[in-house]
C-alpha cells in the first residue's frame, strides 16, 4: 500500500505547521493588525529572513543533496530582486511624474511621460535614455516572468558549460564565485543600465497601493511564508523519491552513477537551474522588503555567507538549511545592529559589531569539524530516542521489543 | 559464433607509456571469460576503454547485433546500451539502504524528468526482492549499505549490475579481500549470471579463476599473450616466462 507524500515525510508536515503558526502569531502581533507588539521594521526583518530561508533551501538542494558547492547563488537572488525592482521603480516613478504633470496646461503625451520617467530614474547616472534591459519594465507580468527566466537562463548557460566540461569540487566553487563577482562588477558600471552603484531604490512603495507600510509589511510576510512553504514542499518532493536517490548518489560517487547509465550532467543541470529559479523568487520577495538593491548585494561574500548558514544549520536536510539561515541571519542582525552592549575585559573592549564576524567564522569552523550535521543534527537525537533504528531486524521474541544490544551479542 | 563485443587493433598511450598496444579481443553472448595478467598489463585500462572512461588513440570497439561503435559514446550511454561495470573496490551508495541501491540500478528510463515522476510499483519492488534473494541480501534490504560487510557490499554491487540487466558484465577483481565462503558465493553468482549474458572477470587470483572454469585471456604489456583454457595457458611458455615463472 502506498502512503501519501506527507505520511512518508512527516518532517514536511511539522515544518509547514511551524511556519503557519509563526506567520499567524507574528501577523497578530504586528502593527498592521493594530496590536503593535512587533515593530514594522522587525516584521520586515522577519519577512526578509523567510526569503533567506528559501534561498537556503535552494542552496541545500544544490550543495547538501547534489554535492555541488555553489558559491554564486546570490547572483540569482540579486537578479530576481533587480527584475522586480525595475517594475517597482518604473511604476512608482510614473505615478510621481503623472501627478506632477497633471497641473500642466497641456496634458503630457505618452512620450513626454516616458522621457520624464527616464530623466527621474537615470539622472543619477547622467543619462535619461531607457537602456534596452528596461524594455519590459512597464509590464508587471513580463517582469515577474523574468524573475524566473533570467536567473534560470543564467544558471542554464553557466551550468551547461561547467558540468559538460566535468568541472567539479573546488574548481566549480571558484567558477561560481567568479560568476557572481563578474555580475556584481558589471552592475557597478553606470552604463550597465541598472543605475550602477546606486542600484534601485524606493522598492518598498508598491505602486497604486494606498495601504501603509505597516500593512504592506504583513502582506510581504505572508507572501514570503507562502513562497517558503511551497518551495520547501517542492524541494522535499524532489529529494524524496528516486530522483533524490540519484542526486544523493551523484554527491557520494559521481562515477558510479554515470556507470549505472544516468547522465550525471543532466541531473546536475536540472538541480542547478531549479535552485537558481527558487533563489530568483526569493530575491524578488526580499528586495521589496529591503527597499533597495545595489550591486554589493551580489558580491562574492554574500554567497559564502549562504554556504555558512547551510553548513551551520545542517546540510542534507531541508529543515536544517531553514534553521541555519533563520538562526544565523537573525543573530547576525542582532549583533551588527549595535544594540549589544560591548564587553569590557580590562585591557580590551570587545565591540560585537566587529567581533561578530570572528564568532561566525569560528562557529563555522567548529561546526564543520565537530558537528558536521549542524543544528539540524540535534533532531536526530530526538527521533533516534523515540524510534531506535533496528534496521528492520526483530531481535526479541515480540515485534518491537527493545533488545538490540542483546541481539548483537 | 556470434560476437557481442569486438575490440580490434586498439592502442592507447598515457604520456608516452603504451598502456594498450594493438589489442584485439572478442567475446560472445552468454560466455564467461577471465582476464589475467601481471600488474600494468592493461587489464583495467581495457575496461576503461570498453566503458567509455578512456578514449583509445586508434582501433575499433564494436558492440552488439547492430554493430555500433562505442568509441564516441559517453559512459552513461554505454551503460544504457547494456554494459555493466563493477569496480575493484566496492562502490555502493553507502548513505542509502540496500533496497534503494538496487532500485536505483533497476533497468528503467534514466531521463531526469521520468525519474522525477517515478512512482515505485509493486512489480519493481518484487524485482528488487528477487535480486536481493539472488545475491543473498534478502534480510538486509532496509539496512544502510554502508553498514554491510566488505563481501556483502561486493555482492550488492554485483546485484546492482544484474539489476541493470546488461548483456555484458565487466567485473574487476570481485574476490579481493573475501573469505573462502564469500568467494564460493561470489563464484556461484557469477556462474549463474554467465548463463544468460557475457561476463568478463579480471582477476589476479589463479585459484578463483580455476573455480570459474572458463576460457582465459592472458594480457601482457597491453596485448593478448595467450588465450584458452586455464591449463592450456599455464602450460604456454611465454605465459610462464612473463607471469608465472618470474
Amino acid at each position: 500500500m502506498r502512503q501519501s507524500f506527507f505520511a512518508r515525510n512527516p518532517s514536511v508536515v511539522i515544518f509547514l505547521c511551524c511556519l503557519a503558526a509563526f506567520t499567524l502569531v507574528v501577523s497578530l502581533l504586528s502593527e498592521g493588525a493594530g496590536t503593535g507588539f512587533i515593530s514594522t521594521s522587525f516584521i520586515k526583518t522577519l519577512g526578509k529572513t523567510l526569503c533567506l530561508c528559501l534561498i537556503a533551501v535552494a542552496m541545500d538542494l544544490v550543495w547538501g543533496y547534489t554535492g555541488i558547492l555553489s558559491l554564486g547563488h546570490f547572483a540569482f537572488f540579486g537578479l530576481g530582486g533587480y527584475m522586480i525592482g525595475m517594475w517597482l521603480m518604473y511604476e512608482r516613478t510614473r505615478d510621481i511624474v503623472v501627478s506632477s504633470m497633471a497641473n500642466a496646461q497641456i496634458p503630457p503625451t505618452e512620450q513626454e511621460v516616458v522621457d520624464a520617467i527616464g530623466t527621474q530614474i537615470f539622472g543619477v547616472v547622467g543619462s535619461s535614455e531607457f537602456p534596452l534591459v528596461w524594455a519590459f519594465a512597464d509590464s508587471l507580468v513580463l517582469q515577474l516572468a523574468m524573475v524566473v527566466l533570467i536567473p534560470g537562463l543564467l544558471a542554464l548557460v553557466f551550468g551547461w558549460l561547467a558540468f559538460r566540461s566535468r568541472v567539479t569540487g573546488v574548481y566549480l566553487s571558484i567558477l561560481t564565485q567568479a560568476m557572481t563577482l563578474a555580475l556584481s562588477l558589471y552592475l557597478f558600471q553606470n552604463d550597465s543600465g541598472l543605475r550602477g552603484n546606486n542600484g534601485l531604490s524606493g522598492l518598498q512603495n508598491l505602486p497604486g497601493v494606498e495601504a501603509s507600510q505597516a500593512v504592506v509589511s504583513v502582506w510581504f510576510l505572508w507572501a514570503s511564508a507562502l513562497a517558503l512553504g511551497l518551495g520547501y514542499m517542492l524541494a522535499a518532493w524532489v529529494v524524496s523519491g528516486k530522483f533524490g536517490s540519484v542526486i544523493r548518489g551523484i554527491r557520494d560517487d559521481e562515477a558510479r552513477v554515470r556507470f549505472l547509465g544516468y547522465s550525471v550532467e543532466g541531473y546536475k543541470l536540472f538541480i542547478f537551474v531549479l535552485s537558481a529559479v527558487i533563489a530568483g523568487i526569493a530575491g524578488a520577495l526580499y528586495y521589496p522588503q529591503a527597499g533597495i538593491i545595489n550591486p554589493a548585494e551580489v558580491a562574492p561574500i554574500a554567497s559564502i555567507y549562504l554556504a555558512v548558514w547551510v553548513a551551520i544549520g545542517g546540510r542534507g536536510r531541508l529543515y536544517g538549511a531553514v534553521i541555519g539561515a533563520a538562526f544565523v541571519s537573525l543573530v547576525s542582525t542582532w549583533f551588527t545592529g549595535g544594540q549589544v552592549p560591548s564587553l569590557d575585559i580590562g585591557f580590551y573592549r570587545i565591540d560585537w559589531v566587529e567581533w561578530w564576524q570572528v564568532i561566525l567564522g569560528l562557529s563555522f569552523v567548529i561546526v564543520t569539524l565537530f558537528a558536521p550535521k549542524g543544528i539540524g543534527g540535534l533532531f536526530d537525537l530526538i527521533t533516534d530516542r523515540v524510534r531506535p533504528d533496528r534496521h528492520g531486524a526483530d531481535y526479541g521474541p515480540d515485534k518491537g521489543s527493545f533488545q538490540e544490544a542483546e541481539g548483537r551479542e | 559464433m556470434r560476437t557481442l563485443l569486438e575490440v580490434s587493433g586498439v592502442s592507447v598511450t598515457f604520456d608516452g607509456f603504451r598502456a594498450i598496444n594493438n589489442l584485439s579481443f572478442q567475446i560472445g553472448p552468454a560466455e564467461m571469460r577471465a582476464i589475467i595478467g601481471p600488474n600494468g598489463a592493461g587489464k583495467t585500462t581495457f575496461m576503461d576503454i570498453v566503458t567509455g572512461k578512456t578514449r583509445p588513440d586508434e582501433g575499433r570497439v564494436i558492440w552488439g547485433d547492430k554493430s555500433v561503435s562505442l568509441i564516441r559514446m559517453s559512459e552513461a550511454q554505454i551503460a544504457r546500451a547494456g554494459i555493466g561495470r563493477k569496480f575493484q573496490r566496492p562502490t555502493v551508495f553507502e548513505d542509502q539502504n540496500v533496497f534503494d541501491n538496487l532500485l536505483l540500478a533497476l533497468k528503467k528510463n534514466r531521463n531526469p524528468f521520468s525519474v522525477l515522476t517515478y512512482r515505485r510499483s509493486e512489480e519493481d519492488a518484487r524485482k528488487v526482492r528477487a535480486l536481493a534473494e539472488e545475491i543473498g541480501l534478502s534480510d538486509q534490504l532496509s539496512r544502510k549499505s554502508g553498514e554491510l560487510s566488505h563481501g556483502q557490499k561486493q555482492w550488492l554491487e554485483i546485484g546492482m549490475l544484474l539489476a541493470q540487466d546488461p548483456q555484458l558484465l565487466l567485473v574487476d577483481e570481485p574476490a579481493a579481500g573475501m573469505t573462502v565462503e564469500e568467494r564460493e558465493h561470489t563464484t556461484a553468482i557469477l556462474v549463474e549470471a554467465a548463463k544468460t549474458r557475457a561476463v568478463v572477470v579480471v582477476e589476479h587470483d589463479m585459484e578463483f579463476v580455476r573455480r570459474l572454469n572458463c576460457k582465459v585471456t592472458v594480457l601482457h604489456e597491453g596485448s593478448v599473450l595467450a588465450e584458452g583454457s586455464l591449463d592450456h595457458v599455464t602450460a604456454n611458455k611465454d605465459v610462464i616466462d612473463v607471469y608465472l615463472g618470474r
